[in-house]
């Protein structure tokens, strides 16, 4: 068991090796299909995007938000969510944003491995579903952009304690977990 | 769990939405632990362990298990008239907001999101009438990473039982760790196409310790339990010999060209409830047969 904190240098990110089980400390942010659509759409036009998207830890999560009386927001459940949806969209966001891990689900495509290995990125997988106990670990919610995108797709900023288990799934050296596993199916 | 409580249809439907979406059905919690203990991988074995702490705390602190709760498709058995869809409706509303759900539902084109788990064709409720004195109100919450993976097959019918067989695991299998395994995985075979992909889904409701009444489904049934446990796919796909928690098969006949198969994937949150409206009370349960 490994404890990191965020955020992360290209040497720590380099380090981790396939199998290793990792726990967070410090800020990650959410995104997901909308929030990658609308960033690369910001770069293109040359307007302004959130500061903390350059060399962050992203979550793939569209969070159950509560928004409480004093208007501040507090996390009820926070899982993965399925990461190939992003495969189109995550190599030109890795190259652009220098993204240093990507916190998800079911892993991703080759192109986006690619994009890992030249930038410096690994791929956390959390466990699917396991909403309640993940969200215990995103201790404090400390912002948000683009809420017109609704709440699951909205940038959500957390900083998270404890946060985990997450299993290098993809290293940054182009090694996946779920390239190994899916070679060596029994399929009868 | 059998509770008595005679309430309005709204009230029922809302708890209902809670009830699903806060406790995992006791088989596929039993399963779920039986499997751990059998696990020889360790990052599987993290895996389940991280699932079952997930789903005790979950139904401790009375909150959703997972945060896409999905869409909820209704079931509605016995006996009704179409006042029910209003009572449906107010209470998908009122669930979204108060316990809460995570409002999932958008314009496929413009991807506006109406807050309310509602919008043109919502709530979606199959209607099934009998000569019951009861009326029976199921809800199956669908999460997208798992019905995302839907598939339908129109097989040729010189296929065959092999064909069936191949097509179902290869559509597990393909889908790797996206739908969340553990799964529960529901198969229709037989129909129009429409009424395979229907009744994929409609076997996802039946308990997986509950034994199929045709002999020759529950062996198809087994045997493809045993082959998609043995292939190595594992929990969330990162390997390991606890791929699926269950299959259901349903069939029903179809046309003499035809052999549609259809897969329809259950996350290991194949989140389930059903109520039973009586003159005298209702009883809640989390499993049915449609």
């Amino acid at each position: 068991m490994i404890g990191l904190t965020t955020p992360l240098s290209e040497e720590t990110v380099r380090s981790l090796k396939l199998g290793d089980t990792v726990y967070l400390n410090g800020p990650v942010i959410t995104g997901r299909d909308e929030m990658h659509i609308r960033a690369m759409e910001y770069v293109r036009e040359g307007k302004e995007v959130p500061k903390d998207i350059e060399g962050s830890v992203l979550f793939h999560c569209g969070p159950i938000m509560l928004q409480r009386d004093d208007g501040r927001w507090s996390v009820i459940a926070a899982g993965p969510t399925t990461s190939a949806r992003m495969n189109k969209l995550e190599p030109d966001f890795i190259r652009t944003f220098h993204i240093r891990a990507i916190i998800g689900k079911g892993g991703m495509s080759k192109e986006t491995i690619q994009a890992m290995k030249e930038c410096g990125c690994v791929y956390l997988a959390a466990t699917g579903g396991a909403a309640v106990s993940l969200a215990e670990g995103l201790s404090r919610c400390t912002g948000s952009d683009w809420l017109d995108l609704g709440m699951a797709e909205a940038l959500w900023r957390f900083d998270t304690e404890k946060f985990g288990p997450l299993v290098v799934a993809i290293d940054a050296n182009g090694n996946s977990l779920y390239e190994k596993v899916n070679s060596e199916l029994v399929r009868p | 769990m059998m509770i008595k409580l005679p309430e309005p249809v709204e009230d029922v439907v809302y708890n209902l939405l809670r009830l699903a979406n806060t406790k995992l059905p006791e088989d596929l919690g039993w399963a779920m632990e039986a499997a751990s203990g059998w696990e020889q991988n360790e990052i599987a074995y993290t895996q389940l362990g991280a699932i079952m702490d997930n789903v005790k705390k979950a139904e401790h602190l009375g909150v959703p298990m997972c945060q896409d709760t999905g869409i909820p498709v209704f079931y509605v058995k016995g006996r009704f008239d179409s006042s029910i869809v209003g009572a449906i409706t107010k209470a998908v509303e009122r669930a979204t907001k108060d316990i809460p759900l995570r409002p999932n539902t958008v314009d496929p084109i413009t991807r506006e999101n109406c807050g309310s788990n509602l919008g043109p064709g919502m709530p979606i409720i199959h209607f099934i009438p009998t000569d019951d004195d009861f009326t029976e109100i199921t809800v199956l919450p669908k999460g997208a990473g798992s019905e995302n993976m839907t598939r339908l097959a129109m097989l040729n019918p010189a296929d065959g039982i092999e064909g069936i067989k191949k097509f179902v695991i290869d559509s597990v299998l393909d889908a790797g760790g996206r739908p969340c395994p553990p799964t529960v995985v529901g198969v229709g075979i037989g129909g129009t196409s429409d009424v395979c992909v229907a009744m994929a889904k409609e076997a996802l409701l039946i308990p997986i310790d509950e034994e199929n009444p045709d002999p020759f489904l529950r062996q198809l049934e087994e045997d493809l339990f045993v082959a998609l446990n043995g292939s190595g796919l594992g929990p969330m796909g990162l390997g390991g010999s606890t791929t699926s928690l269950g299959v259901r098969v349903k069939k029903c006949a179809c046309h003499t060209a035809s052999l549609p198969v259809a897969v329809n994937i259950g996350c290991w949150a194949t989140r389930r409830a059903s109520a039973r409206i009586k003159d005298d009370g209702v009883e809640y349960s989390q499993g049915a047969r449609i």
